[in-house]
């Protein structure tokens, strides 16, 4: 099913909650709403889900206004944080709930409360009370009772943030899974923003009830279009140095009290026009520890002393006090590095990013 | 690994830690039984006069004047079909008042909770503060309330004054803000998501109250039911203002209609009466004390 959203806001006196928001799903796709905590992701998919009511704007179900139609005839299945299932019910209750209230026969029910359940590798807990489960099996369940009534989209609320690192990456693949297989279009709410890369099909970034960007996955972290998207995406997060840019007989350089790097010309020729500081991205992944046998080139290079070193297992996070300036870069784990050595790291310019501070827009891709 | 230090236990201070748990302990108990001695005297009593001829103090006493005189004499009143009447009539106003207590909190106290209407929150303070007046300062003015229900046609007999139906009507209403804030403090404490799940499940509003918030609210329910069954076979000043004669009087009106004015009374006549009223609440202690505990131990079990 195709959503599209637009103009969609939602206020409570004074409160924003998620403002002017435009968004097109295409069928079949998982799109992660990403943000900080209190972004308006809940409030933005609640309006999808049809329980709050905007205060502006339209959503549309294949070209059809669905704002003043009820949730339960939206043909939409939904998984929540909390599970939200119905204590007093056992496994089956839950899973069937909705077939029953949509008069499934008998048969008909047990058959296919049956089969999702298979489906969810619940299927021999049916008897079961909620409180009987673990967390990662109540979850199981909810996921069963949002699909058993065949939904046209699915809505998941942070559906795996209570639970611990590993079943979270199991239950993640088992989604994203299900999702493809039954061609469900979904939205997929989320904080974790390694969920939202490897699951989504589309990202879209939310702050303070702003969408503030909504792009494929490699785009938002190779293109970012504002300063939020590059801090937000990307883990370790992206470091930023304020650097003056300037530009003469086709060179680029980038500079301040503590650095001064050469730039490559497609990259440095917007920012050069700007007088005063801009706001330089660089990610901890893309610089390379200078050693003897792979010595960087000249002003392609920044040398610091280690600060802080943090093993991250295969790779160290090491921050470095680059005269004053902190950075955090990842190095390969064999190198070595200890707190008070003094390195040098070549830096891959052709992958630097850079803001206007104003506007917080991309110099590159805006 | 650093080696763990046990500390040296601490020499006794005069008695051993024994002997001082068990004189702590002693002191506890006797503290207790000390405080509740008026009390067990008191049903001491009440259960000797019962069946005695006469009691002075807690010793029975004979017509002469002796140590003894027991007697069944006392509870020749169940064989009178007016105490059972009374009985009936008490059952009657409490669970009326249970119903209609426990239908009108729960739709109310789900409203107050979930949803936003025009006067909700002057509703919920006049309420507060109506349930400050207590039941004398209203009387004359229920008087005229229940006159004026009784003339309505046919209805008008049965909620009307003088006549049970009235009687509970009333006890209801004044019990009705506790009850309300009470089932409104329950639903409070319940999360949206299951709600919010059950509304896209396909239920409509009412059939998510009735099935998905109804049963997690159901040891408030339990314990505001108790409370109300309570005040309902105990309820004496509505009754006895309302109704007059034998015919409607409920339990504690029949007990006072034993101390008569003009004949002496037979004071142990009323404490056999009184024990027989509180005979059925007994009953149901006894049987549902262990849900009873539940309710105050567990709140709302499971997750
Ligand atoms: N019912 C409500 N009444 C008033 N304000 C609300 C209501 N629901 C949400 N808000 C506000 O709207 C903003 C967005 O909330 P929302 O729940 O959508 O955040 P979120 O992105 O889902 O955050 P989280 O990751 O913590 O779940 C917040 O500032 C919140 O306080
Ligand atoms: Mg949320």
């Amino acid at each position: 099913m195709r959503v599209e959203i637009k103009n969609l806001s939602k206020a409570w006196d004074g409160v924003v909650g998620a403002d002017n928001i435009n968004l097109d799903i295409s069928d079949g796709d998982l799109v992660a709403f990403l943000g900080p905590s209190g972004c308006g992701k809940t409030t933005t998919l609640l309006m999808v889900a049809g329980i709050y009511k905007p205060s502006g704007g339209t959503i549309s179900f294949d070209g059809q206004v669905v704002n003043e139609v009820a949730p339960k005839d939206r043909g939409i299945g939904m998984v929540f944080q909390s599970y939200a299932l119905y204590p007093h019910m056992s496994v089956f209750g839950n899973i069937s709930y909705p077939l029953k209230l949509q008069k499934v026969d008998k048969a008909g029910i047990k058959q296919r409360v049956q089969k999702v359940a298979d489906m969810m590798g619940i299927g021999d807990l049916l008897d079961r009370k909620i409180a009987q489960l673990s967390g990662g099996q109540q979850q199981r369940v909810s996921l069963g009772r949002a699909l058993v009534k065949e939904p046209q989209l699915l809505l998941f609320d942070e559906p795996l943030s209570n639970l611990d690192a590993r079943l979270r990456l199991t239950m993640r693949g088992e989604i994203k899974r299900l999702q493809s297989d039954l061609g469900i279009t979904s939205i997929y709410v989320t904080h974790d923003q390694v969920e939202a890369m490897t699951m989504a099909d589309k990202i879209a970034v939310m702050s303070k009830g702003v969408l503030q960007a909504y792009d494929v996955p490699e785009a938002l972290y190779d293109r970012p279009k504002t300063l939020f998207v590059a801090g937000f995406v990307g883990n370790p997060p992206m470091n930023f140095l304020d650097v003056e840019v300037t530009g003469s007989d086709g060179e680029f350089r980038a500079r301040s009290e503590a650095i001064d790097l050469v730039l490559p010309p497609d990259r440095a020729e917007k920012a050069a026009a700007i007088k005063g500081k801009v706001a330089m991205g660089l990610r901890p992944e893309d610089v390379d520890l200078v050693s003897d046998a792979s010595p960087g080139a000249a002003g392609l290079t920044l040398g610091g002393m280690v600060e802080g070193v943090e093993p991250l297992g295969r790779e160290d996070l090491v921050g470095v006090s680059i005269n004053g300036v902190e950075m955090r870069v990842l190095v390969d784990k064999t190198k070595g590095v200890k707190v008070g050595d003094n390195i040098e790291l070549a830096v891959d310019t052709s992958k630097i990013q850079l803001f206007d501070k104003e506007t917080e827009q991309s110099l590159l891709w805006a | 690994m650093t080696t763990t230090e046990i500390a040296p236990p601490l020499p006794p201070v005069g008695l051993l830690p024994k002997a001082r748990e068990k004189m702590g302990r002693r002191f506890a108990y006797g503290f207790l039984i000390l405080s509740i001695l008026p009390i067990l005297v008191g049903y001491a009593w009440l259960i000797i006069a019962t069946v005695s001829f006469r009691t002075e103090g807690l010793l029975p006493r004979n017509a002469e004047g002796g140590i003894g005189g027991f007697t069944l004499r006392n509870w020749d009143f169940v064989t009178d079909a007016a105490i059972w009447n009374a009985m009936f009539n008490s059952l009657l106003i409490a669970l009326a008042m249970v119903i209609g207590v426990g239908i009108a909190s729960t739709a109310g106290g789900y409203a107050l909770s979930r949803m936003k209407f025009a006067g909700r929150k002057g509703f919920l303070s006049m309420t507060l503060v109506l349930h400050a007046f207590k039941a004398e300062m209203l009387l004359i003015a229920i008087f005229f309330v229940l006159r004026w229900l009784g003339d309505i046609p046919i209805i008008g007999n049965f909620i009307g004054f003088n006549s049970v139906g009235g009687v509970a009507l009333v006890m209801i209403a004044l019990e009705l803000p506790l009850g309300i804030w009470l089932m409104k403090g329950f639903f409070d404490n319940l999360a949206w998501d299951m709600e919010r799940a059950a509304l896209i499940d396909g239920a409509s509003r009412f059939r998510v109250w009735w099935q998905i918030m109804l049963p997690q609210v159901r040891p408030g329910l339990a314990a505001l039911s108790l409370f109300t069954f309570i005040a309902g076979w105990n309820a004496y000043l509505v009754p006895f203002t309302f109704t007059i004669g034998t015919k409607v009087a409920n339990m504690p009106v029949f007990l006072n209609q034993l101390i008569s004015d003009t004949a002496p009374t037979n004071w142990n006549q009323v404490a056999a009466v009184g024990l027989f009223q509180m005979i059925p609440l007994l009953i149901f202690f006894i049987f549902t004390q262990e849900l009873l505990l539940n309710i105050y131990a567990g709140g709302s079990k499971g997750s």
